[in-house]
């Protein structure tokens, strides 16, 4: 590391404490493939001194075999890291590359061009501050910049440094530059950019990075470098006061209970009055417990332990804010979502949320429209699939506190997680609450659910029949219903077929469709339990996710999963209604079994095996179980 | 108030990710491999929990062949937190008689490092393991992220890692499976130089100039720590004043010759050196994309 601050060799020790006092920045670079981005990151390492005469000597190794710089050592190499983009010459996932100057230290995250990798390119904006968007200038704003733009403002970055790169190849024409600027700012008008600065360089050979070109003696602008090195980043988020989300309890011993979190806004005092959000307690700070002892006073940014003065009940995911300024609360938003998964993105589906460090059931009401991230125009639209923007309706299984992302990156953002296999499938930034929880109280009725199903001896329930068209789901269902009315029993069955034709009546059969199909007929079910009834649902419902959302809607145990198991061969051998074979034929889409899918259970409450089994005796079997589980009073 | 210096803000992520583990993993574990990273590491955790101990336990694979004052300053410093210290050793490989001269660097590793991690892993039964890799140090680290998932089978999928965006990471996984967990993924070499100075954090001796045996292999100067170090013929350990940048397998760690005593001494010669501190690793020297590779087999 051959920095040549002289301090070093002189006096190390006066070196050092200029060094922790340094501040601080984070950004990203992004841009079309081919702009430049690795070149430009490598010139800033290459240019601060940062590269060791052993890395530089193996890029120059590497330059021979697969550079493309001709004589000129390919400094992009210094960046690409995975061996899968050295040999494509591409960078596929964002990079986090370290260099510092002598007045600040830098976080890059190096981000990638190629438009299916959307997706990497927020992921580096989510944590940064400014962002520097590269531009050839040979072929000024295309697609790709306006799409990095919009997604750089989405994520709520205000510095933007346009970057007018491979102004060599255009003998640094200052008309060329100028018209650039003016088609660039022209656009990014709307994007609510607090600062736009437009850089004519050269990566390559380095002009306008640190040092002043001079083959660009007309422009009068900083250096890259210098601009870097002075931008002033206001942190203190947008007028929403102090506000702690609590990560961890620390309760090493009954004498201490503090509560642990990374401060995400404004600053804390012993003596602060606090309010706890979203359970509305009050309280004051009694002291800021560290490591190196208490302090006074702790801002944006730190991660500490506070002791209250009063015992109230606080627990991971409740933000302590300042007494004046709470955080909202909710269990239904407006929010913008980018859609990170190759699986679509379903309304009506359940997914989990993880926002101010809980995990809650969520479910995508409405898609409200979606973004054309190229144009910026409203799109309608069913689903999102990857790497689309869309502004949503979400409801949450509880309420929790928040604040709009845009007073705040940490208090307003959230990850959706997929139930089967926990990935990351999408992220989203809270816009505002749709306030339906404070305004639709749900009615407390005088005559509750245990009442009315007192009065008919019997424990609600849901029988939720799944199984492959013509499995024999309706018949198993009609006998068992007919067995508990013989039996004095109040029950209701709802069928696929007839739902359709009435309340589901404006639903097709594409996925979509599918699972906003289950999730009307789970309320009605959820509707008919609370009046006491047993209910019988018969229908494919061949997604695992929408079975798991009607459970999760009931109380413990009202749900009862009966799997239909008819092998594919079988039920299409019987063909009852003879739609196996107009599916065959092509003149039914979307068949289960056919050509979409069809996910069993894993753990039913009740299987039936079709094939060794009669329809009369699974019915017996299952009003048995009824029997044994305690529905039906004698 | 005075914005947080860059330190400051990479201690307080550190403390994040941290917590964010110990409030939603259900048994993490802390690997511990005695180096300055690993020092910066324990202290960042005791700071985390503070007043409470770190809810977990430290790990150490021991490949039989690390430095005695590493096994010394581990014991010892186990001891004075009050920490819970597990250490493991694969047996078979201690049965076989895999050493690093006769196998070579790479079995080596492999058999005593890599598969001993799996194996200590799927004992314990551990679902996510913090290690003190940094971004910094090497090119496919540059891309992983602080949060990296492994299969059953303790492998790393580079083409198909999460999206990690702001400070909000997924802890989410089926059974059998595990997360790694940089904490320090984005603190440089020079900022935990600077860190340990700042909180005075207390490292192996063998960071220090001092004079030791050494002998001259290929242009490296291994320390001779024990008679199990076969010399060759002719081969006289020589008394040099030695220093080490990085702390592994003592056969496998070459010694730079130094005056440094001081830790601002150390500094100094790290800013002032040109050559980076892998180098002193035997065993990245094999090809450019080594680490990934062995990454995806599961080393740490």
């Amino acid at each position: 590391m051959s920095h040549h601050d002289e301090l070093i060799a002189t006096d190390i020790v006066a070196y050092l404490q200029a060094q922790e006092n340094k501040s601080f920045l984070r950004f990203l670079t992004c841009g079309s493939v081919d702009d430049g981005k690795s070149t430009l990151i490598g010139r800033l390492l290459y240019d601060s001194k940062l590269i060791y005469e052993d890395q530089l000597a193996a890029v120059e190794n590497d330059s021979k075999k697969s550079g493309t710089t001709g004589e000129k050592p390919d400094l992009a190499l210094l960046v690409d890291g995975l061996a899968a983009e050295r040999e494509q010459g591409i960078t596929i996932d964002v990079a986090y590359r370290f260099f510092s100057t002598d007045k600040r230290k830098f976080i890059v995250a190096d981000t990638p061009g190629h438009e299916q990798y959307t997706r990497n390119m927020a992921t580096g904006a989510s944590t940064a501050d400014l962002a520097i968007i590269l531009i050839d200038a040979r072929y000024g704003v295309q697609v790709q910049t306006k799409r990095h733009s919009y997604i750089a403002s989405l994520l709520g970055i205000k510095h933007v440094v346009v970057a007018i790169n491979k102004m060599d190849l255009l003998e640094f024409d200052q008309g060329v530059f100028s018209s650039i600027e003016n088609d660039y700012r022209a656009f990014a008008e709307n994007l609510g950019f607090e600062e736009i600065v437009c850089i004519p360089m050269s990566a390559l050979d380095g002009d306008n990075i640190t040092t002043r070109s001079e083959r660009s003696t007309w422009y009068e602008g900083k250096t890259l470098m210098e601009h870097l090195e002075t931008v002033e980043i206001n942190r203190s988020e947008a007028a929403s006061g102090f506000r702690l989300p609590v990560q961890w309890v620390n309760r090493p011993d009954l004498n201490f209970r503090g509560y642990s979190g990374t401060i995400a806004a404004g600053t804390v005092k012993s003596g602060d009055e606090v309010i706890v959000s979203p359970s509305g307690k009050r309280s004051s700070v009694k002291s800021i417990v560290t490591y190196n002892g208490e302090v006074e006073e702790a801002g944006e940014g730190a991660a500490i332990t506070v002791c209250l003065n009063d015992e109230i009940d606080i627990s991971r995911g409740d933000i302590i804010c300042d007494k004046d300024h709470p955080a909202e609360q909710s269990d239904q938003f407006a929010a913008h979502i980018m859609w990170m998964s190759e699986k679509k993105l379903f309304p009506g589906r359940q997914y989990l949320m993880k926002i101010n460090n809980q995990i809650i059931p969520a479910t995508v009401t409405a898609l409200k429209h979606k973004i054309n991230v190229n144009n910026f125009a409203q799109e309608p639209g069913k689903t999102m699939e990857l790497n689309e923007v869309g502004v949503c309706n979400l409801s949450l299984s509880k309420p929790v506190a928040f604040d709009p992302y845009k007073n705040n990156r940490h208090t307003g953002s959230f990850i959706l997680i997929d139930k089967q296999t926990n990935g990351t499938i999408g992220v989203g930034m809270l816009d505002f609450s749709l306030r339906r929880a404070a305004n639709v109280v749900w009615q407390d009725l005088e005559i509750g659910k245990s009442a009315r199903a007192g009065l008919k001896l019997q424990k609600p329930a849901v029988l939720w029949f799944t199984g492959l068209s013509g499995s024999g789901k309706s018949t198993i269902a009609n006998l068992v219903e007919k067995k508990l009315f013989d039996m004095g029993r109040h029950t209701y069955t709802l069928d696929g077929d007839n739902v359709r034709h009435g309340l589901n009546k404006d639903l097709g059969f594409k996925d979509a469709d599918r699972v906003e199909n289950i999730r009307r007929v789970s309320e009605t079910a959820k509707l008919m339990a609370d009046a006491g009834l047993i209910t019988l649902v018969s229908f494919i419902s061949p997604f695992r996710a929408e079975r798991q959302m009607a459970r999760a809607m009931l109380e413990e145990g009202e749900f009862i999963e009966i799997f239909v198991n008819t092998p594919l061969e079988v039920a299409e051998q019987r063909d009852v209604k003879g739609l196996y074979k107009k599916a065959r034929a092509g003149e039914i889409k979307n068949f289960t079994g056919i050509d979409s899918e069809y996910q069993a259970p894993q753990n039913p409450e009740i299987e039936i095996d079709t094939v060794t089994m009669s329809a009369a005796d699974a019915a017996e079997q299952i009003v048995t179980y009824l029997e044994e589980k305690g529905f039906l009073e004698s | 108030m005075k914005d947080l210096t860059h330190l400051e803000r990479l201690e307080a992520e550190s403390i994040h990710i941290m917590r964010e583990v110990a409030a939603e993993c259900e048994k993490p574990v802390m690997l511990y491999s005695v180096g300055k990273d690993s020092s910066v590491m324990l202290h960042l955790a005791l700071k985390a929990f503070y007043p409470s101990k770190p809810p977990f336990p430290l790990l150490h694979v021991d490949t039989t062949w690390k430095f005695r004052e590493m096994i010394r300053f581990r014991d010892e410093t186990a001891k004075k937190l009050g920490l819970e210290l597990l250490v493991h050793t694969n047996q078979e490989g201690v049965e076989q008689g895999v050493n690093p001269f006769t196998y070579g660097s790479a079995a080596h590793t492999d058999i005593m490092k890599t598969q001993a991690l799996k194996q200590a892993l799927d004992k314990y039964g551990f679902d996510a393991a913090f290690g003190g890799a940094r971004r910094d140090e090497e090119k496919s680290r540059a891309k992983e992220r602080i949060f990296s998932f492994r299969s059953a089978q303790h492998r790393w999928d580079p083409k198909n890692q999460r999206p990690e965006l702001w400070n909000i990471y997924n802890t989410k996984i089926s059974k059998g499976e595990s997360i790694r967990v940089f904490p320090m993924s984005n603190w440089t070499e020079l900022d935990i130089w600077q860190y340990i100075h700042k909180e005075q954090i207390e490292i192996p001796v063998l960071y220090f100039a001092a004079k030791h045996p050494v002998v001259e292999r290929d242009g490296t100067l291994i320390m001779v720590d024990d008679d199990r170090m076969p010399l060759n013929e002719g081969e006289v350990p020589q008394e040099k004043m030695v220093r080490f940048r990085t702390l592994g397998c003592y056969p496998l760690t070459g010694a730079v010759e130094s005056e440094a005593t001081t830790l601002e001494q150390i500094i100094q010669e790290t800013l002032l050196t040109t050559t980076s501190e892998r180098q002193g690793r035997v065993i990245d020297h094999d090809q450019s994309a080594s680490m990934e590779k062995k990454k995806q087999e599961g080393y740490f």
